[in-house]
């Protein structure tokens, strides 16, 4: 029997139980809210983020993998095409798309043309350094690294700090293959 | 399959064309990558021949190692490193099963380096649709759980 074919990210989309919009885009609101008052300095806050978004991404992956079907992707040009087209299609129902590659094919853009988790949303002045969606970044980082891909991901343009569109730089540092990992001494 | 009797998750999990009455499995392995044996059940298993703990690594290693052998002699393939240098998970082609005279052995691995192993009887068809069924199980119930820490065996 030959393996199922890939699933387009709309179709999993379709099938898959989605919240309310509102309701994500105001608990997220509310995280951010509370994290800004418990921490109070914006760079801890940013980190927090981060890290939230990282335990996210090393189970998001599994789930990503399961309902879409891929294979593994043969270099880091199809993974960065896998989660723009599939994986924000499959979890935000957003597309997004990807750009300026750099020579070696290592580092590209993810831009997001629209983005819910900031419906509604304006950064006051006391919080100028906050990147509200911190957390996406900590996903695509948490779940790249569980297969075996260590990246860094950040954030280029924002629009809540003015510039005109979502773009997120994912840079990949290094593969990191599999090991046996008991080692021959027992 | 009889084994998860009565889950509501769908798509429902395909009918292997020849199954005797009662249970079809022998023994069900989760590894993750890292070697930690998150799951293993055992339905019908008349012989133990090593304690828990070795039994799991010998699993683990004889996959390990089967896994690496069929990539680097795979004839269709373009880039062949030595015997023993690491691959990435879910690179190359990766063995699906291998049968015995008395089980079968079935195996996937997704790219995210958890191994699902089944041991079955012999005249078992192709498994691949089952367990692609339970990994979806396993997102489900375990990838989603809030309680559970990724790593460490499921209770």
């Amino acid at each position: 029997m030959p393996p199922a074919a890939p699933r387009s990210g709309e179709a999993i989309f379709a099938s898959v139980e989605r919240v309310n919009a509102e309701l994500f885009t105001l608990t997220y609101g509310a995280i951010v809210r509370q994290l800004l008052t418990d921490l109070e300095e914006v760079d801890e806050v940013n980190k927090q983020l981060d890290q939230m978004g990282y335990n996210i991404g090393i189970r998001l992956i599994d789930e990503f993998l399961a309902k879409s079907n891929v294979s593994r992707c043969v270099d880091f040009k199809e993974t960065a095409e896998m989660i723009a087209k599939v994986g924000f299609k499959m979890f935000l129902g957003v597309t997004a798309s990807v750009m300026n590659w750099d020579a070696d094919g290592t580092c590209c853009s993810i831009l997001l043309e629209d983005n819910p988790l900031v419906d509604f949303v304006e950064l006051p002045d006391t919080c100028q350094g906050l990147y509200y969606c911190n957390i996406l970044s900590g996903v695509i980082r948490g779940a790249l690294e569980m297969v075996a891909m260590k990246t860094e991901v950040t954030w280029i343009r924002d629009m809540l700090r003015g510039d005109d569109a979502y773009e997120l730089q994912v840079k990949l540092l290094k593969q990191v293959p599999e090991e046996y990992p008991y080692k021959d001494d027992e | 399959m009889q084994f998860f009797g009565g889950s509501e998750i769908s798509p429902s999990p395909p009918t292997p064309a020849a199954t005797g009455a009662g249970n079809n499995a022998h023994m069900i392995y989760l590894f993750n990558r890292n070697g930690v044996c998150l799951l293993y059940r055992e339905w019908n298993r008349p012989l133990h021949t090593l304690n828990p703990q070795q039994d799991h690594k010998l699993m683990f290693g004889l996959l390990f190692s089967l896994k690496s052998l069929a990539a680097k002699m795979d004839p269709t393939s373009a880039d062949k490193g030595n015997l023993g240098v690491p691959q990435l998970p879910g690179q190359g082609c990766s063995f699906h099963s291998f049968r015995t005279n008395t089980y079968k052995l079935s195996f996937m691995e997704t790219p995210s380096g958890i191994k699902f192993i089944l041991v079955t009887n012999p005249r078992t068809g192709d498994l691949r649709e089952t367990l692609k069924y339970i990994y979806n199980l396993y997102v489900e119930y375990v990838a989603k759980n809030p309680l559970y820490s990724p790593g460490t065996p499921i209770r």
